[in-house]
């Protein structure tokens, strides 16, 4: 750890506090966002997820040393935390430390994009499946029903046997195309309600078109669920990236990711038992939030509870 | 009731078969190929040639489909590539392990979450309730598999109070008689369950203190305290029975979990079930064994849920009427 790390690290823990103060301002100008703002663990949680972002983006000044650089590999390997190395070290020599700030960038933008597949994914199939009805709607469901049965884990061991190996894109892109089936389900359920409203028989008589009373009436009045989906997609996600690298299946060796960093300390355990337990921690902090905000959202943007 | 039980099976069944297609167009339809000589080991091409024509490789994909759904209804899964053996042999070996695993997680999963969910809701908004909210909050964020490997550091190698792996003692099993050999099996048993099941229970617990606090604000649980009957028959008998359902609906839900967790939670604790036999096979391209483990694990998910939603018909006597 030297003094330009440590001042990045002051500077990504006020950017969160700065982050989390700006937040709570803006939400308590809204009803809905006095409802998140009563959720305690949600404060803490959108804390730790600006942290770990403001983190990830000054990854280079963060960390103190280059990740994948193996500093000296007889008297360095597998050392205990000290200050020089505050996380220690790991079987390479490498600082633990700065592997978890530069993992924070590969774990979290796999999270995000993944879910943003996934959401993206679900919203269309299912406002496209509640408001075609006829033979659409069944054989969009049916083909959920059978996406839903299958574990995803089970689909992406499939997927990932039959490319010898499979690069960071696709598995990203995999990911995501495993994950979407719940939230158009949730969509679908929304928007068959939604439908029968009289503001999409107004729009209709004005003669817009299908495309465009999906795109433009239908689907803004369904963010809340889908916002909700994804703030606990991306938890998942990350668990199961951690989950496939830890298989070692995942993301690829030299790139440092959460889940490889556990997997490569697993073998170490006894001697190491550092290098396994803080990416472990950083994964199970960041899930921790976001099921927290997750939770609070959901609170908040239940139109139900507006009038309350 | 009947026609919608018909119904229901008959649906549960159209899903297994639409996956067990699913997955049999997916491996063949993918680039990646069994016994194609990869680059650092040359094999003389008569001999891939060879292999590719005995399990019938060779033939087209059409063909091989319905030769394949006519083993299957034979209970024949094929041949697995690397282990050299029949594959449902490998997985009748694998299932029952696995289901051992996971009932026992299941039942811890639903005694702890239920005990900590009625403890929160009768403590709600005081400081039990806050801790143990935070508490389960971050053990359900754990990533099993490293919750797997610190229970294994702590209870299997620093206190030796557990086995390190494994099902049950190599050296004295056979050994044992009878009493001895059920406890071998349960000491084994104890962490991988513990590991599935207090990540579970963390869910279950969130759960079934909000359908138990949103039971407690019914007329009927006032009528009950009014009635002077005292606050343990009140939570446990009027609260707790109603707040049973939504446990139902989780139970259904449980098994993708468990599954999932399953495949890394037996790799961690070398437990030769189900989800380690699919991790490996994954490694060796096992493509036979990787498909018939996806396949029955989605086939105990689809049986799962119709045991759900049929023991929420027979608990809740307003979706009967429905039905």
């Amino acid at each position: 750890m030297n003094i330009r790390a440590f001042a990045a690290l002051c500077g990504a823990l006020a950017c969160a506090l700065l982050a989390l103060t700006e937040t709570r301002k803006f939400a308590s100008m809204s009803a809905a966002g006095r409802r998140f703002l009563r959720h305690p663990p949600a404060a803490g949680g959108l804390f730790v997820l600006s942290f770990f972002v403001a983190v990830a983006v000054a990854a280079p000044w963060v960390a103190p040393y280059d990740p994948a650089h193996a500093l000296e590999i007889v008297s360095l390997q597998n050392q205990p935390p000290s200050l020089l190395h505050p996380l220690g070290t790991d079987l390479y020599s490498r600082d633990v430390w700065s592997r978890l700030v530069y993992g924070a960038r590969v774990s979290l933008s796999i999270g995000a994009l993944a879910m943003l597949v996934a959401v993206t994914l679900g919203a269309v199939v299912g406002a496209v499946a509640g408001y075609a009805r006829r033979w659409v709607d069944p054989l969009l469901m049916r083909a959920v029903d059978v996406g839903l049965a299958i574990p995803r884990i089970f689909l992406l061991l499939m997927a990932i046997a039959l490319w010898e190996r499979v690069p960071l894109p696709l598995l990203v892109l995999l990911i995501g195309l495993t994950g979407w089936f719940g939230t158009s389900r949730l969509v679908r359920a929304e928007v068959l309600s939604l439908r029968e409203r009289d503001f999409v028989l107004a729009a209709r008589a004005l003669g817009a078109g299908r495309r465009r009373i999906i795109l433009r009436h239908v689907l803004p009045n369904v963010a809340a669920p889908i916002i909700v989906s994804a703030a606990l997609g991306i938890g998942n996600v990350m668990l199961l990236e951690a989950g496939l690298s830890f298989l070692g299946i995942g993301v690829p060796p030299p790139l440092p990711s959460w889940g490889n960093m556990i997997a490569d300390g697993a073998a170490h355990l006894t001697t190491a038992p550092w290098t396994t337990l803080f990416p472990g921690l950083a994964i199970a902090l960041v899930v921790m939030a976001l099921n927290a905000v997750g939770d609070a959202l959901r609170d908040a943007l239940d139109p139900r509870k507006e009038m309350a | 009731m009947t026609t919608w039980l018909v119904r229901r099976v008959a649906a549960s069944i159209a899903i297994v078969f639409a996956v067990v297609t699913f997955t049999f167009l997916l491996l063949h339809l993918a680039p990646g190929q069994p016994f194609l000589p990869g680059d650092e080991t040359p094999i003389d091409p008569r001999v891939v040639a060879n292999l590719r024509h005995e399990f019938g490789l060779d033939q087209p994909v059409l063909v091989q489909y319905v030769k394949y759904l006519g083993a299957l209804a034979h209970g024949n899964l094929g041949e697995s590539f690397a282990l050299h053996r029949p594959v449902a042999d490998a997985l009748a070996d694998a299932i029952p392990n696995t289901l051992v695993l996971a009932g026992a997680a299941l039942v811890l999963d639903l005694l702890l979450g239920l005990a900590l969910g009625v403890y929160q809701a009768v403590h709600a908004h005081r400081l039990p309730d806050i801790g143990l909210g935070y508490a389960t909050l971050f053990v359900g964020s754990l990533p099993t598999f490293w919750l797997a490997l610190f229970l294994l550091l702590v209870f299997g190698e620093w206190l030796g109070w557990f086995p390190v792996g494994g099902v049950v003692d190599p050296v004295v099993h056979a050994s044992l008689p009878w009493v001895g050999r059920v406890a071998d099996r349960l000491w084994h048993l104890a962490l991988p369950a513990l590991t599935l099941g207090c990540v579970g229970a963390a869910g279950t617990a969130r759960y079934q203190r909000a359908a138990m606090l949103d039971a407690m604000g019914h007329d009927y649980v006032r009528t009950a305290r009014a009635k002077g009957l005292p606050e343990g028959r009140v939570v446990l008998v009027h609260t707790l029975r109603n707040a049973l359902l939504p446990l139902i609906t989780l139970l259904g839900l449980s098994l993708p979990f468990l599954l999932t967790g399953a495949v890394l939670v037996e790799t961690v604790y070398a437990w030769p079930g189900m989800g380690k036999l699919a991790a490996d096979a994954v490694f060796k391209r096992d493509y036979p064994v990787v498909l018939a483990t996806a396949v029955t694990a989605s086939t105990m998910v689809v049986l799962g849920s119709l045991v759900a939603d049929v023991l929420y018909a027979v608990a809740d006597p307003r979706i009967r009427v429905r039905a």
